[in-house]
């Protein structure tokens, strides 16, 4: 895989305040790179750095080979790149502002039309290329800030939370245009909605406080939690003492936590000692002790809990 | 160079695409033509000259030209645009002078509007065009180094209201240091050159020679060399200021 995009401790810093401390990732073609983090972890400030809108106060990135701190216009040629909350020139036409982006990206004539109409047919702006941009909704608006930033077709793409304050149908849509580009571009996606990792991140980083503190793919970052191999098991609230008993009787079994569920029923979490998988041996038992239970399955902890853990420290779900 | 011109040619359609545009040069023209006659006592003089117009043009600028050149980039700023902008492939240099010539070119059609006056006086009688010409020349380079002016000003905030107050400020004092009234507040205490120096930096006396008709190279680069000096800092201004 060819590295496109080259992060080297990249730092920033606003007066005595340290946005971004020493940031260190690859990219490389084919990936989509979720970058995760609570606000204010220096997500829009790394990103601002490698677009090339703020010097870096130390460090570099480098995108197709070009540095941003040497060659700053080299690497804006070579990215796309949609600022948070997309904006846009707002008294433009949808067609004038891509024709004008177009322009900038040294496009002219007949070549410059096509792009802007490739870009338009691609993203679904056909009804709205002669309105001007400030009467657009939310999701149109959106959709300009990406025509724009596909408009050169570049090897590197930056988007900064592309889905946000999207409705469901226009967050998929986003989605799809996401993965369809993934296999030949490398694409940087912040956000802080974690199932948008799962839908379309090769690789997630999170970041917090100006640093990298975890790097890997979802399931990775899923095995970072203590509890992540629990197997649940719902069973009518009679049954409950009964068969949380014959559980914990168990050799591999830690401990057996009970909530309440849907329709009078209860949920058993039980949780392995150390990384032993339990569900061979938790299905055996419902099945020889003859436990009626509704439902049993692998409790897949939620990278909302990963990202808790490893941004806040805090230990999620230890009291459930 | 081309990149210049196409940030021009956008910032240029911005100013038309709110009626502001043509309320702004409305007021222009009818200022002027009322700042000479009413003021100038234009018919009074019985002279077939446009002196009497050309002379309050620095005052009418101190006032709109820095209304022409707020918005450059508190907008852009308040907005958020300035990130689209500057991460397109181009460099700060290269906006701010596109920004600066979509400007420059708004005034330059503002002061074209009032050719009636000069078709005026040659009906009436028979004016040294020659002057006339060099006077909108001049009036069209004064308005250029106010805009240097204003334009650095509206990189320095992202309130425009802010922008234009700065911008009117400095832009009277450059009109204002070559008058009595400031230059002998220095009189009695600042060496004379310093006096000198201080009134050198006038627009008004160096602009009144020109609607004169005095070619002096000495005031054309003057304004030149503040309008770079003023770009200059504008450059500065964004670059050090466009992320907070």
């Amino acid at each position: 895989m060819t590295v496109m995009v080259e992060i080297d401790q990249l730092s920033k810093s606003f007066g005595d305040f340290r946005a971004v401390d020493g940031i260190s990732l690859t990219v490389s073609k084919g990936e989509v790179l979720g970058f995760l983090g609570p606000n204010g972890a220096g997500k829009t400030t790394t990103m601002r750095m490698v677009a090339g809108f703020l010097t870096p106060s130390g460090g570099t990135a480098r995108v197709c080979g070009r540095d941003v701190v040497q060659d700053p216009t080299g690497v804006k040629s070579m990215l796309g790149y949609l600022p948070e909350g997309s904006p846009s020139y707002d008294d433009m036409t949808v067609s004038g502002f891509l024709k004008f982006i177009a322009e900038i990206r040294g496009y002219d004539g007949a070549e410059r039309n096509a792009r802007v109409e490739n870009v338009v047919a691609r993203l679904g702006l056909g009804d709205v290329v002669d309105r001007p941009i400030d009467i657009l909704s939310k999701g149109y608006r959106r959709r300009v800030g990406l025509a724009q930033s596909i408009l050169h077709d570049p090897p590197v793409l930056i988007l900064d939370e592309p889905t946000d304050g999207l409705d469901p149908n226009q967050k998929h849509q986003v989605r799809s245009l996401i993965a369809e580009m993934a296999a030949e571009k490398a694409i940087i996606v912040s956000t802080h909605i974690l199932e948008e990792v799962e839908a379309v991140c090769t690789r997630a980083v999170i970041i917090s406080g100006g640093r990298v503190l975890a790097d890997g793919t979802a399931s990775q970052l899923r095995t970072r939690l203590p509890e992540s191999h629990a197997i649940c098991v719902v069973l009518p609230q009679a049954a409950a003492g009964a068969a949380a008993s014959h559980f914990k009787a168990l050799a591999s079994v830690a401990a057996v936590f009970e909530t309440p569920a849907e329709n009078g029923n209860v949920k058993l979490r039980i949780t392995p000692k150390g990384e032993t998988a339990l569900a061979a041996e938790i299905s055996a038992a419902v099945r020889q002790e003859g436990i009626p239970a509704v439902e049993v399955y692998q409790d897949r902890s939620s990278l909302d809990d990963v990202f808790r853990l490893i941004t806040t420290g805090a230990a999620p779900r230890a009291a459930a | 160079m081309r990149k210049i011109w196409i940030i021009a040619k956008r910032e240029l359609a911005a100013y038309f695409a709110t009626p502001v545009a043509f309320v702004f040069i409305a007021i222009f023209v009818g200022l002027t033509g009322a700042f000479a006659f009413y003021i100038g006592d234009f018919f009074d003089q019985n002279q077939a000259s446009l002196q009497n117009f050309f002379s309050h043009h620095p005052w009418l600028y101190v006032l709109l030209v820095p209304a022409v050149a707020m918005r450059l980039w508190a907008e852009e700023r308040k907005s958020g645009t300035i990130e689209q902008l500057l991460t397109l492939p181009v460099t700060t240099t290269q906006a701010v002078l596109g920004k600066f010539l979509a400007a420059w070119l708004f005034c330059g059609i503002a002061l074209a509007l009032t050719v009636p006056m000069w078709i005026t006086v040659n009906v009436l009688g028979s004016p040294d065009n020659g002057v006339i010409v060099l006077s909108y020349i001049g009036s069209f380079i004064v308005a250029g180094a106010f805009l240097s002016i204003g334009i650095c000003m509206s990189a320095l905030t992202r309130n425009q209201i802010v922008a234009f107050i700065l911008g009117a400020a400095v832009c009277f004092l450059f009109t204002m240091s070559g008058l009595d009234m400031v230059l002998n507040a220095f009189r009695g205490w600042a060496p004379e050159a310093v006096v000198d120096t201080i009134a050198s930096f006038s627009f008004l006396t160096r602009f009144d020679g020109m609607t004169r008709g005095v070619v002096a190279a000495r005031d054309f680069v003057f304004f030149f060399s503040l309008m770079a000096f003023w770009l200059f800092a504008a450059i500065l201004a964004v670059d050090t200021r466009k992320g907070a």
